[in-house]
């Protein structure tokens, strides 16, 4: 977690919002910081997360959260964390016959139609328990990231599909011997391809936009690489079901990125430079 | 080296327990081995095996990719279980240097080859590899070159290749004995026939194996990939790099390579169509690939022809499924051979990818216009601007001795200057 950023984002651990679809997007650099930053973020707010992590081992990410003040053996130990580690997953799918349905079954198939597996395991992961006490806050789910599914045979519209499920199901559930809704949020890291001219991935990333609460869009300069500055920030909160009356809110700051932690200023102002 | 062992043994001994927040430089040294034998294993877990480093950024096991320079542009070497893709050259004249140098480091380290291609046999391949240049021959090729040239921009050039000679040899790391980390080539002489004889490799000719009736599992990638993959998992099972084997003791290193992985030899149609059939079986193949690779020691080069893969979204979705990915551009036939700036140089490398592994930054280069060469029979890469651009705090740019007299640039930081390139550009 990053306290720069939570001050940017006007959050803490403890009084974060509910109900939200945070979207983080990344162009011609990489935005995988963030994504660091949410899951120690909503391990630290107590909260119950999923995450399908599709493109790097659990190793990575729990060197990271150390860094970062969180144990992510400790928290998959206690229940905290159910961590779906796609890059394993698909050794065993692809070259031993699963029995039950494997949420990466997909990629056995040649024509897979939709991503139900998948979402059936995160539905799975984020049931409520009904051991009496209210041990987790609030449900989250965690995707590193949806470009990969694209990579991986699965059309954009199937993608979406998915996501709007898993909305549903964590974004507004109900328990039902408690009447009271336990809104969850949900992060997902798409990857913007820029003019690499890749349809799909825009269908996903456009759609998604018009979905989400919070967009953090983190991009390269313009300018190209530079030492002190690693990228510009950009932040934009919207309101997706209310019309827009007002504008949208929208920040943009630069950063670089240190061993453990990042640090934003506003544009122009690098200590580099000053 | 002491230290090093007693934090791989603290290592070991908190990795099932709590793992708390402690220093960085503790936890930093868990080498990312197999997660199998993370409880299994009893004895120390920095058991060094020939050929390989712990990066000093994050402990992560290193291998060489057979040029120091490029080592040394990646950060200290390729880390264990990672992809290297090399964009090929248009002509496929350098591209496949890269990928002999990287075997010939797995046979010079004594490490188990895997050698995959659709166009030559692997043992073909195997005979054509470089011959290792040993210590003292070395030496005296760099001496004969501090003679030949008395200019000093050469003085400079001479000063970066300098400085890619004396890393390898100051980096020599205690118990193992007679292999260092990254040695140098002669591309025109072969190996040694008793070194690839006495080698551990396995080849894999698709023409042969595709004809063969093994047990093909139902995969939707083409059938070359899927036999491929196949073959890999085999090897990795039955050799114990996934660590599946606790009795083998001395652990080694598997090295992959594929040659031109998806080229049309593979069964593939990305080069020729643009919304081909297939055109999720190469991005698919290394999504598995990169699984496999995770969970054992092994380290793959891939060489691919992106210049003819007509989709421009697939190139951008395999970069992203790599973890280094390095481009070539050689200027034959194209209108930079003429060019005055590029006249030493055989062609352009681009660093086009560093991975972020275990960290959130990486050791990217300052430097981004690299050129290389191939200069009295070894691959070299060099920097191509000679002036780098000014920076008020640090130490100065490098200028040769000849130009500060001639300009008499005077050291003062608050005098911006723009200085102009030498008079031959």
């Amino acid at each position: 977690m990053f306290v720069e950023l939570n001050n940017l984002l006007n959050t803490t651990p403890d009084r974060a919002e509910q109900g939200k679809l945070t979207l983080l997007c990344d162009a011609k650099t990489d935005g995988s910081f963030l994504v660091h930053h949410f899951l120690s973020f909503y391990l630290k707010a107590n909260c119950k997360v999923c995450f399908v992590a599709l493109i790097q081992s659990f190793s990575h990410y729990s060197i990271v959260g150390q860094k970062l003040g969180v144990s992510l053996t400790m928290a998959r130990e206690r229940g905290q964390l159910v961590f779906l580690e796609g890059l394993k997953s698909a050794v065993d799918v692809v070259f031993q016959a699963q029995k039950e349905p494997h949420p990466l079954q997909f990629l056995r198939e040649a024509n897979a139609g939709n991503l139900k597996p998948l979402f059936e395991f995160v539905r799975e992961a984020l049931k409520p328990v009904d051991s009496g006490e209210a041990r987790w806050t609030y449900p989250v789910l965690l995707v590193d990231d949806l470009s990969v599914l694209l990579s991986l045979g699965m059309g954009a519209v199937a993608v979406l599909d998915f996501i709007h499920y898993c909305r549903a199901t964590v974004c507004w559930e109900l328990k039902a011997s408690i009447l009271y809704l336990m809104q969850g949020n949900m992060v997902v890291l798409v990857h913007d391809s820029g003019d690499a001219e890749d349809e799909e991935n825009d269908i996903l990333l456009n759609g998604l936009s018009h979905q989400s609460h919070l967009i953090l869009r983190a991009e390269g300069l313009a300018t190209g690489f530079c030492r002190d500055v690693h990228g510009q920030l950009r932040i934009l909160w919207r309101r997706p079901s209310q019309p827009a009356v007002h504008r949208d809110q929208s920040f943009t700051y630069q950063y670089k990125i240190q061993d453990k932690s990042v640090s934003f200023f506003a544009k122009g102002m690098s200590p580099a430079v000053l | 080296m002491a230290a090093v062992a007693t934090c791989g043994s603290v290592a070991a001994s908190t990795g099932s327990a709590v793992a708390t927040a402690s220093k960085s430089n503790v936890t930093s040294f868990q080498r990312r081995g197999p997660r199998a034998s993370v409880t299994n294993d009893s004895g120390p877990r920095l058991v060094s095996i020939a050929g390989t480093r712990p990066s000093v950024r994050n402990g992560q096991l290193l291998v060489s990719t057979g040029l120091p320079a490029l080592d040394q542009l990646l950060g200290g070497g390729l880390a264990v279980g990672t992809v290297l893709l090399i964009e090929e050259d248009k002509y496929n004249i350098y591209s496949p240097l890269l990928f002999k140098y990287f075997l010939a480091e797995g046979i010079v380290n004594g490490h188990t080859l895997l050698v995959a291609s659709a166009k030559e046999d692997p043992a073909n391949i195997l005979q054509e590899l470089p011959a290792p240049l040993l210590d003292d021959k070395c030496k005296k090729e760099f001496d004969e070159d501090v003679y030949n040239h008395k200019t000093p921009e050469s003085n400079i050039k001479m000063k970066i290749a300098w400085r890619y000679q004396l890393l390898p040899k100051m980096e020599q790391i205690g118990p193992v004995s007679s292999s260092r980390f990254g040695h140098y080539y002669d591309a025109s002489k072969r190996m040694p026939q008793e070194l690839i004889e006495a080698s551990n490799w396995h080849g894999f000719f698709l023409p042969e194996k595709i004809s063969s009736t093994l047990k093909v599992e139902p995969c939707s990638l083409t059938p070359g990939y899927t036999k491929l993959l196949q073959f890999i998992q085999n090897i990795i099972y039955e050799e114990g790099f996934d660590g599946s084997n606790p009795q083998k003791k001395q652990r080694n290193i598997l090295r992959i390579g594929i040659q031109n992985l998806g080229s049309p030899l593979w069964g593939d149609d990305i080069c020729c169509a643009e919304n081909g059939g297939n055109s999720h079986s190469l991005t698919k193949f290394l999504y598995v690939l990169r699984g496999l690779l995770r969970t054992s020691l092994s380290a793959c080069i891939i060489t691919m022809p992106t210049h003819l893969i007509q989709n421009k979204a697939i190139i951008a979705r395999v970069t992203t499924l790599s973890d280094v990915v390095v481009g070539l551009e050689s200027f034959i036939g194209s209108e930079r051979e003429t060019n005055p700036l590029y006249k030493d140089y055989h062609g352009l490398i681009h660093i086009r990818q560093i991975p972020r592994l275990n960290n959130l930054i990486c050791d990217e280069s300052d430097v981004k216009d690299l050129a290389f060469k191939l200069k009295r029979k070894l691959f070299t890469i060099e920097c191509i601007t000679k002036l780098r651009s000014y920076d008020l705090r640090r130490q100065r740019y490098f200028l040769s001795r000849h130009l500060q007299r001639k300009f008499s640039i005077k050291k003062n930081p608050y005098f911006k200057k723009p200085h102009t390139l030498k008079k031959i550009y």
